[in-house]
C-alpha cells in the first residue's frame, strides 16, 4: 500500500510541479499545492493511466487530498 | 463547391457555424434568426430562471422549424430547473459551460438532443469524450465573457489531435478568414458571439452594440484574474475600477460583488460605463451592424474563398 502513495506523490509532484517534500497525505491540490480545477482534472487523468484504472467523473470530484487518491485507489485496486 | 463539414450532418444545419449562447443576449430572437439563415442559434440561459427561458424556446419554435440549442451554464442557481426544461422540451442541442455536464449527458441524449460542452483543455476533452458527447466546442483566450488560459490558435489543434469527436473552435472568429483558419486547424466549425452581438436581430441595447463597433484591437481586456474567474470586456469605467482593486490585492470576494449583475447593465440598460462589454478579442474588427443572413452568407463565402484562393500557395 505504501508503493501508492509512494507512486500517488510521485505523479502529484511532478504534474503539480511542486517538490516532492512538499507533498504528504494531508496535502489538498488546490488549498495547499496551488491547483486549479483544471490541474485536478489533469491529475486524475494521471492516476488513471498510472494505475491502469478509470475513474468517473462521480469518483473523481472526491479526490481533493493525496490521501483521498490513494484511498480511492487502494479500493479499486 | 459548397462548403459543409461532418458538423452539419451531425447537427442538421446547412453551415458549420454555431452562436454562442451569450447570457442576455442570445435570446430567441437572435437565435431563431441564425437557425433560419442555415446555422445553429443557440439561447444563452446564463443566470435566468426555468420560465424566461421556457419562453424563449418557445418563441424559436414560432419563429422557425430549423434545430437550435441551448447552453446552460452549470454554475446557475437555476441549473437544475433549466435541465429538466430541457429535457421535457427535446432542445435539439445543448452546449454547457462552467463545469462538467457528466451525470446529465445521458439523459439529454435520451430524449434525442445532441450534447455539446465548452471545455478549455485537453483533459477535459478526453473526459468528455469518454462520456460519449457528440461534440466539444474549444473556446480559447480570444471569446469574450468568461475564458480560459489557451489561445484558440494553440488549443484547437491539440485536442483536434486528442479526440474523435468533431470539435467546434471558439474565440476570435468573426470573418471568413477565421473560420477558415479553425477548420485548417483541425475543427468541423466554429462558434461565432461577438460578430452575432452586432446584428439588426440581437436584443440587445443599441449602446452595447455600439461599444463593439467603435472598439480597437486592444480594447478587450481581461479583468478578475486574480479570482480565478476571468472575464473578458471592453475596457470602461467597470474595468478600471476592478483593476485598481486587484493592484490593491482586494479579496475576490470582493471583487466578483463590484462585477456581479454588470452584464446585464450593459446589455440590456446600455450602461456601457459602468456595465461589463463582455466581447472577444476580435471586437476590432466589426465595423456594422448587419442581418444574421447577412453576416452568416459573408463569413461562408468568404471562408470558401480563402480556402480556394489558398491554393494558389502551391506551385
Amino acid at each position: 500500500m505504501d508503493n501508492i502513495l509512494e507512486r500517488v506523490i510521485d505523479i502529484v509532484a511532478e504534474e503539480l510541479a511542486v517538490d516532492r517534500d512538499e507533498v504528504t497525505e494531508d496535502s489538498s491540490f488546490i488549498e495547499d499545492l496551488g491547483a486549479d480545477s483544471l490541474d485536478v482534472v489533469e491529475l486524475v487523468m494521471a492516476f488513471e493511466e498510472e494505475f491502469d484504472v478509470e475513474i468517473p467523473d462521480e469518483d473523481a470530484e472526491n479526490i481533493r487530498t493525496v490521501e483521498d487518491a490513494v484511498s480511492y485507489l487502494e479500493d479499486i485496486l | 463547391m459548397a462548403l459543409k463539414t461532418e458538423l452539419c450532418d451531425l447537427l442538421e444545419i446547412e453551415k458549420p457555424i454555431i452562436q454562442g449562447g451569450m447570457a442576455w443576449v442570445a435570446t430567441g430572437e437572435l437565435a431563431a434568426a441564425v437557425s433560419s439563415a442555415g446555422g445553429l442559434g443557440i439561447i444563452g440561459a446564463g443566470n435566468a430562471p426555468a420560465d424566461v427561458i421556457e419562453k424563449e424556446i418557445e418563441k424559436v419554435r414560432e419563429l422557425t422549424d430549423k434545430p437550435f440549442g441551448l447552453n446552460i451554464m452549470l454554475l446557475s442557481p437555476f441549473a437544475d430547473d433549466i435541465i429538466e426544461l430541457a429535457i421535457e422540451k427535446k432542445v435539439p442541442v445543448i452546449t454547457t459551460g462552467a463545469g462538467n455536464p457528466g451525470k446529465h449527458v445521458k439523459r439529454f441524449q435520451e430524449v434525442g438532443s445532441k450534447v455539446i460542452p465548452v471545455i478549455p483543455s485537453v483533459a477535459l476533452a478526453r473526459r468528455m469524450e469518454r462520456l460519449d458527447v457528440d461534440a466539444v466546442i474549444v473556446e480559447g483566450t480570444e471569446a469574450g465573457g468568461h475564458i480560459g488560459e489557451l489561445a484558440t490558435m494553440a488549443l484547437v489543434p491539440q485536442v483536434a489531435d486528442a479526440v474523435d469527436i468533431p470539435v467546434i473552435a471558439a474565440g476570435g472568429v468573426a470573418d471568413g478568414r477565421g473560420l477558415a483558419a479553425v477548420l485548417a486547424l483541425g475543427a468541423k466549425g466554429a462558434q461565432i458571439g461577438t460578430r452575432f452581438v452586432c446584428s439588426e436581430e440581437c436584443t440587445a441595447s443599441d449602446a452595447f452594440k455600439k461599444a463593439i463597433i467603435g472598439a480597437r484591437d486592444r480594447d478587450a481586456v481581461v479583468t478578475g484574474r486574480s479570482t480565478g474567474h476571468p472575464v473578458r470586456n471592453l475596457k470602461n469605467k467597470l474595468t478600471k475600477e476592478i483593476e485598481r482593486l486587484e493592484k490593491e490585492g482586494a479579496s475576490p470576494e470582493k471583487i466578483e460583488e463590484v462585477g456581479s449583475g454588470r452584464l446585464r447593465d450593459a446589455v440590456i440598460d446600455g450602461d456601457i460605463q459602468e456595465g461589463s462589454v463582455m466581447a472577444g478579442q476580435i471586437s476590432g474588427m466589426i465595423s456594422e451592424i448587419k442581418n444574421v443572413k447577412e453576416i452568416i452568407d459573408e463569413i461562408v463565402l468568404e471562408a470558401e474563398n480563402t480556402i480556394k484562393n489558398s491554393c494558389d500557395l502551391l506551385e
